[in-house]
């Protein structure tokens, strides 16, 4: 170890003396009732960072003996994640303080769950990998089960958390597995030990578990049953959060594996991508169909949207993993906005998640309602919307690499997939009326739902030049 | 003579009774929570099995952290345990189902 490694790993180092140090200075200083300032602190750090490793220069650096990989690609997802994160944070603090949850640990906890993706995405080494994912997920279980008064959201931690171990579990079976049979667990030393795309046995076995285990981090069908209920039970800023940074931070990690380490046997991979992606997409449009609980639709919203993610990483190309990057920088886009909405659904105080009672929304609140149709018609992949965009790209990118087929079920399970967006947009324009939702929305949230129903709109021009930072990352990742 | 495919047999069997133990037990989360810990130690198994094999020191540097990380699950998850366990007043497998799914 050297200056220049730590010089490398300087930003993660301050995260994570940051929470060290907010967490002392709030357990002395006066506990929950500086969980306000805690809020402004922690959001105002994870901005300033993700300013930081924007403003890097190029290039890419390796430090701990290739443990530890700070490149473009890791740079761009980390961006998004702080980023993220950040508005995520300020969004939560109303509600939070609403619902008399505005303590000081959660802040804390988001600040170490974003160390621990940090680490993942820089992950050069399956312990580097193991521990990042491990710091993420344990943070995450604790925000899950948050309102300990709850009986849905003590639920909710739970079972995020057997399933959460049990991936874990596969995962590092996978990990010794490859450790084993490549003698290594470094990626690039695996990488050296593959042969022609010859994997070997063991080394295709080791695949299979880790592919499993991370499938399970981004809650790709069929490992994705713990999605929709520890979305629906926990706390709605806490499913805010879990889908978005932390599903960036899975989505870059499995490029990371399979591009790192598995590079040379894309075929092997490719098929199990495939599959990930074709299950997911499906399984997510159909099956959402059925739900009336937003923050449930949501999360299988979410495993389809996951589906698409895969199609691009299916593809096993340099633009396949530029179209990946492009459509979770907008999936997260998106569901800032939409939660921002998600969050202000309340009547005489009450938060309120079915779909129904956003009958006739446009009459009450039409600018809202506006906003939040922009949202789900982009969520739909409807042209000429930046989320149309997205898919584009993964779509054009599996047909570039001969999958044609995958393309054409990414656009049917698109098709299913706009019904329930579009039976949302129903409810608020043509539904029975309701009681009105009489939720006050804060400043913050209007920007959020605003910004996020402006970029889907005006992003159309040219992205606001992701693309060319895409390809760029995606280039470093596969060099 | 012990060679290492012994040792990967232990550690698949203590892995697979450990998945076992989660999905077909029907009791006590307590029990899920001892499945989990099989299966990491079955790693573990696995892990310095490789490492004495390969003659290399990495996977029980590795093993040291899982054994870390477990510990640290472990408190996590008797924690949410006892909350859950206050506010349901069970902590049955069959009792967690307030949420479908």
């Amino acid at each position: 170890m050297n200056s220049g490694d730590i010089n490398i790993i300087l930003p993660e180092i301050f995260l994570a003396v940051f929470a060290m140090a907010a967490l002392m200075f709030a357990v002395y200083g006066g506990k929950d009732r500086l969980a306000g300032l805690m809020f402004w602190a922690t959001a105002g750090v994870l901005f300033l960072l993700g300013a930081w490793i924007g403003l890097a220069p190029a290039g890419s650096d390796v430090a701990f003996n290739g443990a530890f990989v700070n490149d473009e690609f890791g740079r761009f997802a980390k961006v998004v994640m702080l980023w993220a994160s950040a508005v995520m944070l300020l969004l939560s603090r109303q509600y939070l303080e609403k619902h008399n949850l505005l303590k000081f640990e959660f802040p804390i906890l988001i600040a170490l769950a974003v160390l621990g993706m940090m680490l993942m995405v820089s992950a050069g080494d399956l312990m580097a990998l193991y521990m990042g994912l491990e710091l993420q997920s344990l943070s995450l279980y604790v925000v899950a089960s948050f309102r300990r008064d709850s009986v849905r959201s003590t639920e909710a931690g739970l079972k995020y958390f057997v399933l959460g171990a049990l991936s874990s579990g596969i995962l590092l079976y996978g990990a010794s597995l490859v450790y084993g049979f490549a003698g290594t667990t470094n990626f690039a030393g695996i990488a050296s030990t593959i042969h022609e795309g010859d994997l070997g046995f063991g080394l295709l076995f080791g695949l299979v578990f880790l592919s499993v285990g991370m499938a399970f981090k981004i809650s790709a069908a069929p490992f994705h049953m713990w999605t929709p209920d520890v979305y629906e039970g926990s706390p709605t800023p806490v499913t805010g959060f879990f889908a978005t940074a932390p599903k960036m931070a899975a989505a870059a990690l499995f490029a990371r594996v399979v591009h790192d380490a598995f590079g040379g046997a894309v075929a092997d991979w490719q098929q199990i991508v495939a599959f990930l992606a074709v299950v997911s997409m499906f399984l997510g449009s159909i099956a959402a169909i059925g739900q009336s609980n937003i923050k449930r639709l949501m999360a299988f919203s979410s495993i389809a949207h996951m589906g698409f993610a895969l199609v691009g990483l299916a593809s096993g190309t340099e633009d396949g993993v530029a179209a990946l990057l492009i459509y979770m920088a907008i999936y997260v886009t998106m569901n800032i906005g939409v939660f921002a909405f998600i969050l202000n659904m309340e009547r005489e105080g009450r938060p309120i998640t079915d779909i129904k009672s956003l009958g006739m929304y446009s009459k009450v609140e039409p600018a809202r309602a506006a906003a939040i149709s922009a949202l789900m018609f982009s969520l739909a992949g409807i042209p000429p919307l930046a989320g149309f965009f997205g898919k584009l790209y993964v779509l054009q990118a599996a047909v570039d690499a001969g999958l044609a087929w995958l393309a054409i079920a990414g656009v049917i399970a698109s098709v299913i997939g706009a019904f329930y967006y579009l039976r949302i947009i129903r409810h608020i324009y043509f539904g029975d009326e309701v009681d009105a939702l009489d939720g006050v929305m804060p400043v913050m949230h209007k920007m959020a739902l605003y910004g996020a129903a402006l970029i889907m709109v005006v992003g159309v021009v040219n992205l606001f030049g992701v693309q060319p930072i895409a390809a760029d990352a995606a280039a470093s990742l596969l060099k | 003579m012990i060679s290492v495919e012994h040792y990967l047999v232990v550690g698949a069997l203590l892995f697979v009774i450990g998945i076992f133990g989660i999905f077909l037990n029907r009791k006590n989360v307590i029990v899920i929570l001892m499945s989990i810990e099989l299966m990491l130690l079955a790693v573990n198994i696995n892990m310095v099995a490789f490492s004495t094999h390969l003659n290399d020191l990495t996977g029980q540097v590795f093993a040291l952290f899982i054994l870390t990380v477990a510990a640290a699950e472990a408190a996590i998850g008797l924690a949410i345990l006892v909350c859950f366990f206050r506010v349901r007043g069970t902590i049955a497998v069959e009792d967690i189902n307030v949420m479908k799914g």
